[in-house]
C-alpha cells in the first residue's frame, strides 16, 4: 500500500474492481466452472427467495383449495411435484418458500455480525487496553465452544420457544451473529494491528488525522481483505444453523412461514416408513443453497491465495493484490503489529477453511 | 531422521553453546500449566455467559411453566427454586455450584444432571470415537490423493465432494442413509444402539460400563457384539463423513504447502520421485496442523453429536439434549450446556498439549 500511496496508480476500470466480477475475469479452468456453479446455484437460490409468491403453486401454510385438502404424505403427483408433508402442506411450495426464510436469516446474521464485529475488531485493534485483552479471552472462549449449543440458548432467550417468522429468523439470526463476531473480530482486529504499525498510518498521525478518520479512511479501507470469504462461509453456516434450529425443535411454526430445517424435522418419522420425498427436497434445498454459497466461497478463496495460484494469467491479475497486502521488511519487528499480528493462532477456521488475517 | 537430527549437533557442538535443551523442558512445563490454568476463564466466561443469557427473560420455571400455571403457584415454584433472589447472588450461588461440579437438576425428573451425563455421556463419546475413525480412514487418504492431483481434473471432483460434504447437514446425510441402507436394503437397523434382547444381555452385567461395545464384549455373545457393531455403522458414517470432508481439506492445504518447501524442492532435486515425496516428506509435517485443529474439531463433532443423535435415536448426550429442549426444562438445557462446555475446554487443552508434545515450535 505504501507505493500506491505514494505514487497513485492508475485507478483500475470498475468491472476489474468489483469483488466477483473481477474474480470471475481471472479465474480459468476448474476454479472458474466451480466459481459459476456456485454463481448460479446462489442465482437459483436468490430468484427462488424474491419471486417465491410467483414460482410457489400454493401457499407454504396452504393444506387446501377450491378441490378440498392436499391430504397428507401424498407421493409426487402432477398437482404436488414434490407431494405433501404429514401436516398437509405442498413440499414444493414450502420448499421455495423455505428460501425466502433462509435468505432473511442470511442478511440479519450476516448484516449484524459484520457491523458489530468489524467495529469491535478496528476499535480492539487500533486502541489496545485492557477492554481489547478482555474481548479477545471472551471471544476465543466463544469461539471454542459448539456454536449449535449457543444458538440453542440463545434461541431459548429470543423466541422462548415460540416461533413466528420474525421470532423464528431473529432467534436464528441472533444466535448466528453471538457465534459469527468472534470471527470477524479476530480477522479485522489482527489486520488492525498490523496495519496500525504501517508508514502511513504513521504519515497520516503526523498530519493531525483523527483517530476515527484514521481508523475509516486508512486502516478499515486496508482490513477488508478478507471479508468477502468470510462472509461467505458464515451465510452458508447461517443456512445450516437455521435448519439445524429447526432440526432440533426450534423451528418455524408452518403458518408462519416455510422452514427446511423444522420440515426435516417433521419429516423424521416418515422416512422410517420409507416415505422419502418429505425429508429429501428440503434437504436438497438446503444442500444446494449452502454448496451454491460455499463454491462461490472456494474459488475467491483459491484466487486469493498464491500459494495455491498456478497458472500466469491468475498470478499476473493477482499481482495488484500482492502489492497492497506484502508487509515491508520494516513492519516484520515492529512489535505487536509486525508478524505477531499475522501469524499468531492458527490460520485455519472451525471447518478447516483458510482464513487469512 | 529424528535421532540424527538429535543427535548430530551434539557431537559438534561444545555444550556451551547449546543452552537450547537445557531450557526445552522447562518451556515445555510452562507452557503446559499456563494451558492448564487458561481453561478457568475459558469456563468461566461461557458458564457467565449461558447463565446470563438464560436469565435475561426469566427464570427456567416461567420459561417452562408460564402459561400452564396459575402466576401464584409460578411465585411459589419460584421462591421454591430461589428464582426470586437478586440475580448476582444466584450467580454467585451458581459459579460455587459449578466448583463442586453440581450443575443443578431436571425439572423434569428432578435428577441430577451429572447423573445425565454419566447414564448418556458413554453413548456420546462412543459415536464420537467410531465417527472419528471414519474421518481418519476416509478423509487423510483422500486428503493426499487431492493434494496429489491438485489442479489435474482428479483433483476438482475431490474438492467439489468435500464441499458438497460440507453443505450436507449431517442430519440430512444421516436421514438419507437411513433411508436407503436401513429401510430400503435393511443391511443395517433403523435406530437405537442395539436392539432390545441385545440391550438385556448387557442390562444383567453386573459391572457394566455404558459403552456397549465393551459391554458386548463383557457378555462374550458375538451375536450381542455384531448386533451393537451393525447399529453404530450408520451414525458412525453420517458424522464420520461430516469430519472426514474437513480432514481432507486440512490435510490437502498443508500438504500442498509442505510440497512447496525448500526441503521438499531439494529432495526432489536428488531425484525422489513425487509419491515417495508426499509419503515421506510432505505427509508427516502436513500432519501437525491437523492435530491442532482437531481440538476445534470436537466442538463441532460434539454438534454434529446432537443432530446425528436426534437422527437415529442414539441415546446419547445429544438426544437428551433434544427431549429436555422438548419438554421445555431449561435447568437440564443450561446444565447440559455447561457441562459440554467444560468437556470442550479440557479437550481442547489436551488436544494443544499433545500438538504441542509433537510439535516443539507451539510451545512459548
Amino acid at each position: 500500500m505504501t507505493a500506491a500511496s505514494l505514487t497513485p496508480a492508475p485507478k483500475r476500470r470498475l468491472r476489474d474492481r468489483l469483488p466477483v466480477v473481477h474474480h470471475l475475469r481471472q479465474s480459468v479452468g476448474l476454479q472458474r466452472g466451480m466459481l459459476v456453479a456456485g454463481l448460479v446455484l446462489l442465482a437459483l437460490f436468490i430468484v427462488c427467495a424474491v419471486f417465491a409468491p410467483l414460482l410457489a403453486p400454493y401457499g407454504f401454510a396452504q393444506r387446501g383449495d377450491a378441490e378440498g385438502t392436499f391430504g397428507t404424505q401424498q407421493p409426487p403427483s402432477a398437482e404436488h411435484w414434490f407431494g405433501t408433508t404429514v401436516g398437509g402442506y405442498d413440499v414444493l411450495s414450502r420448499v421455495i418458500f423455505g428460501a425466502q426464510t433462509a435468505i432473511l436469516v442470511v442478511i440479519v446474521a450476516v448484516v449484524l455480525s459484520l457491523f458489530i464485529g468489524v467495529a469491535l475488531g478496528l476499535y480492539a485493534g487500533y486502541f489496545g487496553g485492557w477492554l481489547d485483552k478482555l474481548m479477545v479471552v471472551v471471544f476465543d472462549a466463544i469461539y471454542a465452544f459448539p456454536s449449535l449449543l449457543l444458538a440453542i440458548v440463545l434461541s431459548i432467550v429470543i423466541s422462548g420457544g415460540q416461533s413466528s417468522l420474525w421470532g423464528g429468523v431473529l432467534a436464528a439470526g441472533g444466535s448466528i451473529v453471538v457465534v459469527f463476531i468472534p470471527q470477524y473480530f479476530r480477522v479485522i482486529r489482527a489486520e488492525t494491528v498490523r496495519i496500525k504499525a504501517e508508514p502511513f498510518v504513521e504519515s497520516a498521525k503526523v498530519l493531525g488525522a483523527s483517530n476515527s478518520r484514521i481508523v475509516f479512511k486508512h486502516v478499515f479501507r486496508n482490513a477488508t481483505r478478507t471479508l468477502p470469504l468470510i462472509i461467505t462461509l458464515n451465510s452458508a453456516e447461517a443456512i445450516l444453523t437455521l435448519a439445524a434450529l429447526g432440526f432440533v425443535g426450534f423451528g418455524i411454526e408452518p403458518t408462519a412461514a416455510a422452514d427446511w430445517g423444522y420440515d426435516l424435522n417433521k419429516a423424521q418419522s416418515d422416512v422410517t416408513s420409507g416415505i422419502w420425498w418429505t425429508a429429501t427436497f428440503p434437504g436438497l434445498a438446503i444442500v444446494l443453497a449452502v454448496l451454491g454459497i460455499m463454491l462461490v466461497g472456494e474459488s475467491l478463496n483459491d484466487l486469493a491465495d498464491p500459494r495455491l495460484r498456478s497458472r500466469r494469467r491468475v498470478a499476473q491479475a493477482a499481482g495488484e493484490v500482492a502489492e497492497t497486502s506484502v508487509v515491508p521488511g520494516g513492519t516484520l519487528a515492529a512489535g505487536p503489529g509486525g508478524l505477531g499480528g499475522l501469524e499468531d493462532g492458527e490460520s485455519f477456521d472451525e471447518h478447516g477453511i483458510e482464513v487469512k488475517r | 531422521m529424528s535421532t540424527l537430527d538429535t543427535t548430530a549437533p551434539t557431537e559438534d557442538l561444545p555444550a556451551a553453546g547449546r543452552p537450547k535443551p537445557k531450557s526445552q523442558g522447562g518451556g515445555f512445563a510452562r507452557y503446559l500449566l499456563v494451558r492448564f490454568l487458561l481453561i478457568f476463564p475459558t469456563i468461566f466466561i461461557l458458564v457467565t455467559l449461558v447463565f446470563f443469557l438464560m436469565r435475561t427473560t426469566g427464570d427456567p420455571i416461567t420459561a417452562a411453566q408460564g402459561g400452564r400455571l396459575g402466576p401464584e403457584a409460578l411465585a411459589e415454584l419460584r421462591a421454591a427454586a430461589g428464582f426470586d433472589r437478586p440475580i448476582f447472588i444466584q450467580y454467585v450461588e451458581y459459579l460455587g455450584q459449578i466448583a463442586t461440579f453440581n450443575f443443578g437438576e431436571t425439572l423434569t425428573t428432578n435428577r441430577p444432571v451429572l447423573e445425565v451425563l454419566a447414564t448418556y455421556g458413554p453413548a456420546t463419546f462412543e459415536l464420537v470415537f467410531y465417527s472419528l475413525i471414519v474421518a481418519f480412514l476416509v478423509g487423510i487418504p483422500l486428503g493426499l490423493l487431492t493434494a496429489y492431483y491438485r489442479d489435474k481434473p482428479q483433483d476438482a471432483v475431490f474438492r467439489v465432494l468435500a464441499i458438497y460434504w460440507y453443505a450436507v447437514p449431517v442430519f440430512f446425510a444421516a436421514l438419507i442413509l437411513k433411508l436407503i441402507f436401513a429401510v430400503w436394503l435393511k443391511w443395517f437397523p433403523v435406530a437405537g444402539r442395539a436392539s432390545v434382547s441385545a440391550e438385556l444381555q448387557m442390562q444383567v452385567l453386573p459391572n457394566k460400563t455404558g459403552f456397549y461395545t465393551i459391554d458386548a464384549l463383557m457378555t462374550g455373545n458375538p451375536e450381542v457384539l455384531t448386533d451393537v457393531l451393525s447399529h453404530a455403522v450408520l451414525p458412525a458414517i453420517a458424522l464420520g463423513l461430516l469430519t472426514a470432508g474437513i480432514f481432507l481439506r486440512l490435510v490437502r492445504t498443508n500438504v500442498i504447502g509442505t510440497l512447496a518447501t525448500d526441503y521438499v524442492d531439494a529432495a526432489r532435486s536428488r531425484g525422489v520421485g513425487e509419491l515417495r515425496l508426499l509419503r515421506k516428506h510432505a505427509y508427516r509435517p502436513a500432519l501437525i496442523p491437523i492435530v491442532t485443529v482437531i481440538g476445534l474439531q470436537i466442538a463441532l463433532l460434539l454438534a454434529g453429536a446432537v443432530l446425528t443423535e436426534t437422527t437415529f435415536e442414539w441415546k446419547g448426550l445429544g438426544f437428551i439434549l433434544v427431549e429436555f429442549i422438548e419438554s421445555r426444562d431449561y435447568m437440564a438445557v443450561q446444565g447440559i450446556v455447561v457441562m459440554l462446555a467444560i468437556i470442550v475446554a479440557i479437550t481442547n487443552f489436551v488436544v494443544d498439549i499433545i500438538a504441542a508434545f509433537i510439535d516443539p515450535r507451539v510451545r512459548y
